[in-house]
């Protein structure tokens, strides 16, 4: 399969510190690809640089053609759909509005009602609080809303900063299988930040393992979970 | 009983203009966090060329909506040749601009207009068959004005999707740029609206305060006793400070402290509103953990 974004010596910086050191990197077009590595790794900044969130250096070609958006809104406006750690919902606004945000650079505004019926038809518990202040809403529900707003974007590339973080389980496992489901009737793409490695290997069709800002491994997920040695060093179980 | 009513009806008046003052530094604030204290002086200028159109000859209600034309494009240039390049100074730095920008404007002012007391006339009639004398035509269309002033920027943010994109840029800029909302242009689009806002405080006010360039000090401070005392995060709510203010200030001159001193019953305001709920009567309290 053809890669939709990939990445060739990606450097990012904060000020002057360097974080990301010559990542090169592939995500499949259709496929979910998931970035591993322990806390501090680089891996938030990985998504941040591919947004143009932080300066970065090095190639970025999507969907084929050379990607150098000036700013976070560009690549927004691009196709990429980001929905970054902490969610980042609209607290004071209702879910309708999060998600009617989510299109609010779409020019086809006749579908919109559409993709808003079938964001509800994948997660039901925010049409039931349609009305509702997002600030409301329980962590789960708010992972929900940030996807679901990620999604009325009509993204080819969706970016996903550790979507299980601080959520009960049995809610993770639901949103994953939601996720697997958008992915395979949406054809939408997917790049995951994730800290549950065993979690994210498993959805995951590709895994990148990064350490310090720098590639280790990357590969077919199944490999990667089936690697002793990787398993044992990088994964912790 | 009948004087009562009048100064009550008389201070609606005067508090709908500190109203749409309110409501243009608290939509500044609620984008930066910053309170612009050029907002009057901006309004001022506003009012000028207003009076220079009608001085020319134009109709008067050209006139007010071309000065609201010109207003929020010098609000929009403000931000963007000025403001902007103030982005993530230091809050002190920025006050200074903000202050700096009322004394470039106000003298400005004064070496085009001269500083000369001008009188603006009243697009409403001098006497009117309505009110028996309770309000004159001048106070009841100042404030019908307003108030249209007010629902057509209420209806713009509640009801319009370029509202609620910059209602998201200023809650969290960050987010709003990941959904592809240019977060710069809705500060602009901010800044020109309060512009155009305190514009219609500035027309409004004219007929009774006269034109100087001096004019909008008082009146600014009464805005911003009206948006401490609404809530200074809560637009509607600083627009209700602006008419509480307004019949305050009024009964206040007329019954309790006299005209003279009426401008220190503002600041008392501001002071007690400060020390009994620092959020505003309708502001709320933000909890910040450290």
């Amino acid at each position: 399969m053809a890669a939709l974004l990939e990445t060739q010596g990606l450097c990012a910086f904060y000020g002057p510190t360097q974080v990301l050191y010559g990542i090169d990197l592939a995500v499949e077009d259709g496929g979910i690809t998931a970035l591993l590595g322990a806390n501090g790794a680089g891996k938030t900044t990985l998504l941040r640089a591919l947004c143009s969130m932080v300066r970065r250096e090095g190639e970025i070609r999507f969907g084929g053609k050379p990607f150098n958006p000036k700013q976070a809104e560009d690549a927004a406006r691009l196709g990429i759909a980001h929905v970054p750690d902490g969610r980042g919902t609209f607290l004071d606004l209702t879910v309708e509005q999060n998600l009617r945000l989510g299109a609010y650079t779409r020019r086809d505004r006749a579908a919109v009602d559409g993709d808003l019926a079938r964001t509800f038809a994948y997660f039901p518990r925010l049409e039931e609080r349609r009305e509702q202040q997002a600030g409301t809403l329980s962590g789960g529900e708010q992972q929900m809303l940030a996807i679901s707003r990620a999604l009325m974007m009509k993204p080819r590339l969706l970016l996903l900063d550790e979507p299980s973080f601080g959520l009960a389980p049995l809610v993770v496992k639901d949103i994953f299988a939601i996720l697997r489901a958008i992915n395979k009737e949406q054809r939408v793409s997917m790049l995951m930040v994730e800290q549950n490695a065993n979690l994210a290997l498993n959805l995951a069709d590709h895994a990148y393992l990064i350490e310090t800002g720098r590639m280790v491994i990357g590969g077919v997920a199944s490999a990667l979970r089936a690697d002793e040695a990787v398993r044992r060093v990088y994964l912790g179980y | 009983m009948i004087a009562l009513i009048h100064q009550i009806l008389s201070g609606l008046a005067m508090g709908s203009i500190y109203a749409c003052v309110a409501l243009a530094i608290v939509m500044i604030y609620q984008a930066t966090h910053l309170v612009n204290f050029a907002q009057g002086e901006m309004a001022m200028f506003s009012t000028y060329v207003a009076w220079a159109m009608i001085d020319a000859g134009m109709p008067y209600w050209a006139a007010f909506l071309l000065t609201l034309a010109f207003s929020f494009a010098m609000g929009m240039a403000i931000e963007r040749f000025i403001i902007r390049q103030f982005d993530g100074a230091p809050v002190l730095t920025v006050v200074i601009v903000f202050i700096s920008l009322l004394v470039i404007i106000n003298s400005v002012a004064g070496w085009c207009f001269s500083y000369t007391i001008k009188s603006f006339d009243s697009p409403f009639p001098a006497t009117s068959r309505f009110g028996q004398g309770f309000i004159s035509p001048h106070e009841m269309g100042s404030i019908g004005v307003t108030l249209a002033a007010l629902a057509l920027v209420y209806v713009f943010f509640r009801f319009t999707p370029l509202g609620l994109a910059m209602r998201a840029a200023a809650q969290n800029p960050t987010s709003a740029r990941l959904v592809g909302i240019r977060v710069g242009q809705m500060l602009a689009i901010g800044w020109g609206l309060a512009a155009a806002i305190g514009a219609v405080a500035g027309m409004m006010a004219a007929p009774i305060v006269y034109l100087d360039p001096n004019m909008m000090g008082g009146i600014l401070l009464y805005g911003f006793a009206a948006a401490l005392l609404g809530g200074i995060d809560n637009p509607w709510g600083a627009a209700l400070g602006g008419f509480i203010v307004g019949v305050l200030e009024n009964i206040a001159g007329a019954y309790l402290v006299g005209e003279e001193i009426k401008l220190t019953v503002a600041l008392a305001i501001i002071v007690g509103v400060l020390v009994a709920k620092p959020s505003g009567l309708f502001g709320r309290a933000i909890v910040t953990r450290v």
